[in-house]
């Protein structure tokens, strides 16, 4: 995949927009098992709800669920809270859990809206979450979130892709790797998350100091 | 901001405005604090950068994480109301369904138009680029030459305020001496490529941006400004220190709350309204220039948006600047027993040679980047960039003109994306998104177009905007030489991206493929070219019509040629220079 370019970074790449409807078209055909598992009700199919607008008031705080409805059953949106944090569990001591920020309303924010970018991950998610605890209950009899790291490891392990994936996984890695985007992206562009990546702009200083002499040693300019 | 409504018009004023961007940013205040009473119609909303900036807010107070959509194109916060590729009800159509043949449309809709979002890029024309067809027989000479613009191109530096450096490298002119600000320092991934890249003969300097690198000289740049004039001079030195130095830690592309950067709104119209001689009145739609039994412009009719209704102003002279674009659709809706196809299109010229900028990009990761020492990188866009550097191998590449490369690098506020690419999960994957984050670049080439008979606008015949007015249809068509030009741009990004050790994502050999859209580099110029014959152009070289001499087209519609230098200083230096004649002519008693 690809890295976005530095100035280009608040836009969605639109060649990976083209391989997740790609993902999303495959998802919806696969996961078997994951509504005979999951008796709750499923979310609408097609998300409403106001979009966005072209004048909006723009420098105010937006939350999710500000501008439509959030979708996630409360189970699945547990699983994904479950996940999120699996995926980026904290490093430095006083860091909050990625679901304490409220990522997984990101994700759920993402997968309501009604934009054709957005929606297209609708069934990729969904799906994958339900078949999350379907599999968790296969293997452990218990839903992902209620699992031992170790047991949400060995799930995680056959789908996240560092391995040669099994055929019967591929549905499932397809999620992962759509969902890993989606948490990463919510997580990353919080203020903690500036700070675990090592972004320091966003604070006024008087001077533009230019590189610090290890960064220009680091690049062999100094 | 004097910002008016309808009941408080004046029965007749000196000029109209229309447009409240670059250009009739410029020209109001260069009108106004010449004494001149100008009334300024803009079809957007009243917009107030000091109030309406979202300075600080992270991509995570947006909804989607600020992700682009059809209605905000360039990301939540980006400082573009009403705007984008389309606006609701005011379509432009496409006369070919050939993607090759397409003509995106960037237009706002709001006080200041693009000027509040735009990179702020601001090169200089060179002497070669204002006489591009004595040099290669292609395209269009200007009737004028770079010494008639150099003291507007120092004039609008002074004002505005840019940073940069004086290189003296060829065709890419220094300024005097005290009129920029100093450059800021180069990122550390810039002065990487500055390093790699030297074999090549490839410099990377300090680019020019609108943007307060340290405050203005508000005691020596209002007489150098406005000399012979105390009461401008008082009224642009309050004005110049009202305005901070920029802070070195957001993105321009929002705005700038702080007034460190150019906007007309934060620029040009708070003197021009301390004036007390400038109306603004928004959400007014200009539809179309009336003309009197003597021939001359008198007034304009425009919609006003909010009750829908059509209603005229009358002034004794127009400037348009509504983008080149809008201002061509205005001339060709101003239909009259005298000017059956338009105003002041006797040549038949109005709508032709409109022209964009060449544009073809090249990502990719760079490994010596990664685990690069924490520091600021934020602030002011990219800090350098590539003027063209070939002028002496004109002759050997197979395509006229040249490009110059902007290029970004380092970390910058997250967004959408940040991390997605890496494999795995837990501390092995957070350790590699670190790793990863920032240690990219991506190159842009932004080169020059000639003018072609295949690319023009024209009034659709049958498709009207929601008030009934006809719209724009564009025809466009890229010559060898821009396809070409795009080829090498790919080529060069291609050997920079292995001269630093990285990794190209994937260059195109194909310049046709490379090469964006037309209208997507959003350089829109054009449209009603100057020239010194009245036959073969719209204006002449004071943007003045030929036909209808108190009609000034003070956008980019009468350029006859379009520089890879970013096209908007241009704009307001010649605005500047038209309207100072206009003002002379009108002291004559001339119009
Ligand atoms: C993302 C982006 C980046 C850019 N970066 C650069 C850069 O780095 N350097 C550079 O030189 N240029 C850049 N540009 C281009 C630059 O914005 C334009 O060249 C400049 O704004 C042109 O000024 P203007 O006055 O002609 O038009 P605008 O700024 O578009 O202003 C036109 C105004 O007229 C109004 N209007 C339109 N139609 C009507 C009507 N019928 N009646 C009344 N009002 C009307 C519009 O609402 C608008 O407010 C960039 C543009 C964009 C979008
Ligand atoms: S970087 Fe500087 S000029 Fe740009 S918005 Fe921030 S403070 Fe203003």
């Amino acid at each position: 995949m690809e890295n976005i370019p530095a100035d280009n970074s608040g836009q969605i790449d639109r060649r990976m927009a083209l391989k997740w409807i790609g993902a999303a078209a495959a998802a919806a055909a696969v996961f078997p098992h994951a509504s005979a598992q999951d008796k709750l009700p499923r979310p609408a199919a097609t998300p409403t709800g106001q979009r966005i607008g072209t004048d909006p008031v723009l420098n105010k705080n937006y939350v999710p669920g500000d501008l439509w409805p959030l979708t996630l059953t409360p189970k699945q949106r547990k699983a994904a809270a479950s996940l999120t944090d699996l995926i980026m569990p904290p490093d430095n001591p006083g860091d909050k859990l990625p679901s304490q920020l409220g990522v997984q309303e990101f994700i759920d924010e993402w997968i309501s809206s009604p934009y054709d970018e957005t929606s297209k991950d609708r069934p990729v998610i969904t799906e994958g979450l339900d078949w999350l605890d379907a599999e968790a209950q296969r293997r452990f009899q218990k839903d992902f979130a209620d699992l031992a790291e170790a047991q949400k490891c060995a799930i995680a392990d056959d789908i996240c892709g560092k391995t040669p994936v099994k055929k019967e996984f591929k549905s499932a890695q397809n999620f992962f790797g759509r969902f890993r985007y989606l948490a990463a992206s919510g997580y990353y562009t919080t203020p903690q998350g500036w700070k675990d990546v090592g972004y320091v702009g966003n604070v006024p200083t008087v001077n533009f100091d230019g590189p610090t002499p290890e960064a220009l040693k680091h690049l062999g300019l100094a | 901001m004097a910002i008016i409504t309808e009941k408080d018009l004046q029965a007749t004023y000196d000029v109209i405005v229309v447009g409240s961007g670059a250009g009739g940013g410029q020209s109001a205040y260069t009108l106004t604090m010449n004494g001149v009473k100008v009334l300024m119609l803009e079809a957007g909303r009243n917009y107030d950068p000091v109030t309406e900036t979202p300075m600080f807010q992270s991509r995570a107070d947006a909804p989607l994480r600020a992700m682009s959509t059809k209605e905000k194109p360039f990301g939540f916060h980006d400082a573009t109301v009403d705007g984008g590729w389309e606006v609701p009800g005011e379509p432009y159509t496409q006369a070919s369904t050939d993607p090759k043949q397409r003509f995106d449309w960037w237009r706002s809709r709001m006080l200041g138009g693009r000027t509040n979002h735009w990179g702020r890029i601001s090169l200089r024309n060179g002497p070669y680029d204002f006489k591009p067809y004595s040099r290669d027989g292609l395209g269009f000479d200007w009737p004028l030459s770079y010494d008639d613009v150099a003291p507007y191109y120092d004039k609008v530096e002074m004002l505005v305020g840019v940073y940069g450096s004086n290189e003296g490298l060829e065709n890419t002119p220094d300024s005097p001496n005290g009129t920029l600000l100093p450059a800021p320092k180069a990122r550390a991934g810039e002065l990487y490529v500055k390093k790699h890249v030297a074999k090549f003969g490839i410099p990377v300097i300090p680019i020019h941006r609108a943007i307060l690198s340290t405050r203005q000289d508000h005691v020596n740049f209002p007489a150098r400004l406005h000399p012979n004039n105390p009461k401008a001079q008082k009224i642009i030195a309050k004005a110049m220190q009202e305005r901070a130095a920029c802070f070195w830690a957001t993105d321009c592309g929002r705005g700038c709350s702080i007034k460190a950067n150019y906007q007309s709104t934060t620029v040009h119209l708070p003197p021009a309204h301390a004036t007390g001689n400038l109306d603004i009145l928004c959400n007014a739609h200009a539809r179309e220039v009336t003309v009197g039994t003597d021939g001359k412009a008198n007034g304009v009719i425009y919609i006003d948006k909010v009750t829908g209704q059509e209603r005229a102003v009358k002034g004794r002279a127009v400037i348009l600047a509504a983008s080149s674009g809008e201002t061509a659709r205005i001339l060709l809706n101003s239909k009259s027993n005298r000017f059956p196809n338009g105003l002041a299109n006797g040549s038949g010229l109005v709508g032709k040679y409109i022209m964009d900028t060449v544009g073809a990009g090249l990502g990719g990761s760079v490994p010596a980047f990664e685990n690069l020492p924490v520091h600021n990188e934020e602030g002011a866009g990219t800090h350098v960039y590539i003027p063209w550097w070939l002028y002496k191998d004109a002759s050997k590449l197979g395509f006229a003109r040249g490009y110059h490369i902007e290029f970004g690098t380092g970390r910058r506020m997250p967004g959408l994306g940040t991390g997605g690419a890496s494999p795995g999960y837990g501390k092995s994957y957070k350790e590699e998104v670190r790793q990863k984050y920032g240690a990219g670049i991506g190159f842009s080439g932004r080169g020059e177009m000639i003018p072609n008979e295949n690319s023009f606008c024209e009034l659709d015949p049958t498709v009207k905007d929601k008030w009934g007015i006809p719209v724009l249809r564009f025809h466009w068509k890229w010559s060898e030489h821009e396809t070409k030009q795009a080829a090498h741009m790919e080529a060069t990004f291609a050997m920079m991206i292995d001269a630093i050790g990285g990794k190209a994502r994937n260059p195109q050999a194909d310049g046709s493929k490379a090469i964006d859209t037309g209208g997507r580099i959003i350089h829109e110029v054009g449209g009603a070219i100057m020239g010194a014959d009245a036959k073969k152009s719209v204006t002449n070289q004071w943007n003045q019509c030929w036909e209808v001499p108190n009609v000034l087209l003070n956008d980019g519609s009468a350029f006859c040629s379009n520089a890879d230098k970013n096209p908007t200083l241009t704009i307001m230096a010649l605005a500047w220079r038209a309207t100072d004649h206009l003002i002379e002519e009108m002291r004559k008693g001339n119009l």
